[in-house]
């Protein structure tokens, strides 16, 4: 044993294991990215994702009004976002063009009330640290005591995203099927927005409202890359999530005697680069294949030429066009 | 319309009785009425703005008619309805979403249902099965987003049918494929109306492509229709009052051509060059 954390403590900075902050950061960052990541994977093939940027943007206006009053900033993102997703949803006809104004409108009318909160917030105490852990967020300030709630509300999100699974992708596919089917399309949205919305307030506290789109849109970016299964791009949003983030905690602690100022780099600094990273090897390597699975087609068909089915690579544009 | 008798002997499955529907003070649908039979494979003509969509929406229960009634087998419809299959037109799916040929077909299986759906080799023969049957094998481990035109109707026909629905209905499913395709898919729904014996609804706004394989054609022309066999239907008088002014109807060959002058602007049935049709029942 001693071994062993001899060879940890010479590669790692000591402490880390052992320092409460970080367990914490561990627990928390992993669930929430999780979640997240999940969540993204329908967000990205919804076509949400400005609504999900929004919510976080929203989140901010709770955020700011809950450190106002001296309430934990949690709260306050749930419930502005929820809130968010709620008027989206009035406001939303059943085009997608109308639906981004709705987000649009909403986002605007929030933005403003959490400039005034942060304004407020700022004059009275004296002080932008608030106003930095609410919008770019910290693992590190997170109290163990809060554990259970950040990993009960991630299980909600999950749960209805799991409950939703089969509905959400044919709704993705075609409302007009899915409808015809008996699914009830306006109420499966509406489910999956508020986990949206769970999911996204979540990451504002950890990685911050700002960065929250990140961690929402990235890993599942990056796994649709990967793979052309529903399922596999799941998983692989959710390893992806989880691998970042604890990757971002490690090098943020190790970050402590980092110039210029040797007080640490800030985690979402770390886990926003690292999906980045991760997205662009993802894109690279399915470039790759895409590369070599049409070089191996034209193999094929010089074979085969001829064959009934090759007019159809031909022929106008397919069904699928928008 | 009467229909001739050998119609009758096969069970009815879907009945429209003098459905109306007013949109926003529009009377979209006046008075339309027909049945379709199983095993049958009817066309749904009309120009573009006639209703076709329309009724398709009123069939599957997207939109409520203002008066009339649509019977299923002489009920009222159901709401979760796997009696019907439908193929839209189009669906916007973007090329990155992870769902190949074969998932869409998967979730014809039980897509309205909640809850992630365990893998099983049922599930999976069902889904082989189906492919198999729309000759949809080749490209069945492709993304659904980069499948071409004739692949994704396909697709879609076997994703319709996998929940072994009673009537399937394709809306312009025609629209946008090349002439290969277009005779490959047309096969394909009289090989499945007559094997299956599933009423099928095609609808198309140039019914040559389907004049081999239709046992009956639905017309319809600013929200009215006229239902019976071509003979019956596509006839100057017929479709002159139809459209409620003069409408030549051509022979030419084997194909027909419609010619709506005035009000509708020059309607022209033939759209295309003219090409071989494949005799009656390929596939």
């Amino acid at each position: 044993m001693t071994g062993v954390s001899a060879i940890l403590n010479g590669i790692f900075e000591p402490g880390l294991f052992t320092s409460e902050p970080v367990r914490v950061a561990v627990v928390v960052g992993g669930v929430v990215s999780l979640v997240s990541a999940v969540v993204g994977v329908f967000t990205v093939i919804r076509g949400q994702s400005f609504a999900g940027h929004s919510l976080g943007d929203l989140g901010t206006t709770g955020g700011s009004g809950a450190f106002l009053v001296g309430a934990n900033p949690l709260w306050g993102f749930v419930a502005f976002a929820l809130v968010g997703a709620g008027a989206m949803e009035l406001f939303e006809a059943r085009r997608p063009r109308q639906r981004d104004m709705a987000t649009g409108i909403v986002l605007g009318a929030g933005l403003g009330i959490a400039a005034l909160f942060l304004y407020l917030g700022t004059t009275r105490s004296n002080t932008t640290g608030a106003t930095i852990t609410i919008l770019f967020g910290s693992m590190f300030v997170i109290r163990a005591s809060m554990i259970p709630v950040f990993v009960l509300l991630s299980l909600s999100a999950l749960a209805v995203v799991a409950l939703l699974y089969r509905p959400l992708l044919l709704s993705a596919v075609s409302p007009d099927i899915a409808h015809a089917r008996g699914v009830p399309v306006r109420t499966v949205g509406i489910l999956y927005l508020l986990a949206l919305a769970v999911a996204v307030s979540l990451s504002c506290v950890t990685i911050g409202a700002v960065l929250s789109t990140a961690v929402l849109i990235g890993p599942a970016a990056a796994a649709l890359r990967l793979t052309k299964r529903p399922g596999l791009a799941i998983t692989w949003a959710a390893l992806i999530a989880v691998a970042v983030t604890w990757l971002g905690i490690l090098l943020a602690y190790d970050s402590y005697y980092w110039p210029p100022a040797r007080r640490g780099w800030p985690v979402s600094f770390f886990v926003v680069a690292l999906v980045f990273v991760v997205y662009l090897l993802a894109d690279l390597a399915s470039r790759r294949k895409a590369r070599r699975q049409s070089a191996h087609a034209v193999a094929r068909r010089e074979d085969r030429v001829g064959l009934p089915g090759d007019s159809d690579r031909t022929g106008p544009a397919g069904l699928g066009a928008r | 319309m009467t229909s001739p008798d050998r119609f009758d002997a096969r069970p009815e499955v879907l009945r429209l009785e003098g459905v109306s529907l007013w949109l926003s003070g529009r009377e979209i649908l006046h008075d339309v009425g027909f049945s379709l039979r199983a095993g049958e494979l009817t066309g749904l003509i009309g120009s573009n703005g006639a209703g076709k969509t329309t009724i398709f929406r009123v069939i599957l229960g997207l939109e409520t008619p203002s008066s009339g009634r649509v019977l299923f087998a002489g009920h009222p419809r159901p709401h979760r309805n796997r009696l019907i299959g439908y193929v839209p037109q189009s669906i916007g799916l973007d090329p990155d979403v992870p769902l190949r040929a074969r998932d869409l077909v998967a979730l014809g299986i039980d897509g309205d249902r909640f809850g992630i759906p365990l893998p099983s080799r049922g599930r999976r023969r069902l889904v082989d099965d189906m492919l198999e049957a729309v000759d949809a094998q080749a490209f069945a481990d492709t993304r659904v987003g980069k499948l071409s035109g004739g692949e994704l109707q396909r697709s879609l026909i076997a994703h319709a049918l996998i929940s072994q629905p009673r009537l399937l209905l394709l809306d312009e499913p025609l629209a946008s494929l090349d002439i290969r395709s277009e005779q490959e898919v047309v096969g394909l729904l009289a090989r499945i109306a007559r094997e299956q014996q599933i009423a099928v609804l095609i609808s198309a706004h140039e019914m040559n492509p389907l004049l081999p394989v239709m046992d009956r054609v639905v017309y319809v022309a600013s929200g009215r229709a006229a239902s019976g066999s071509t003979e019956e239907v596509v006839r100057e008088d017929v479709l002159s009052a139809l459209y409620g002014h003069h409408v030549d109807v051509l022979h030419l060959q084997d194909r027909i051509l419609v010619v709506a002058g005035k009000d509708e602007g020059h309607h022209l049935e033939l759209e295309r060059e003219q090409h071989a049709l494949p005799p009656r029942g390929l596939g």
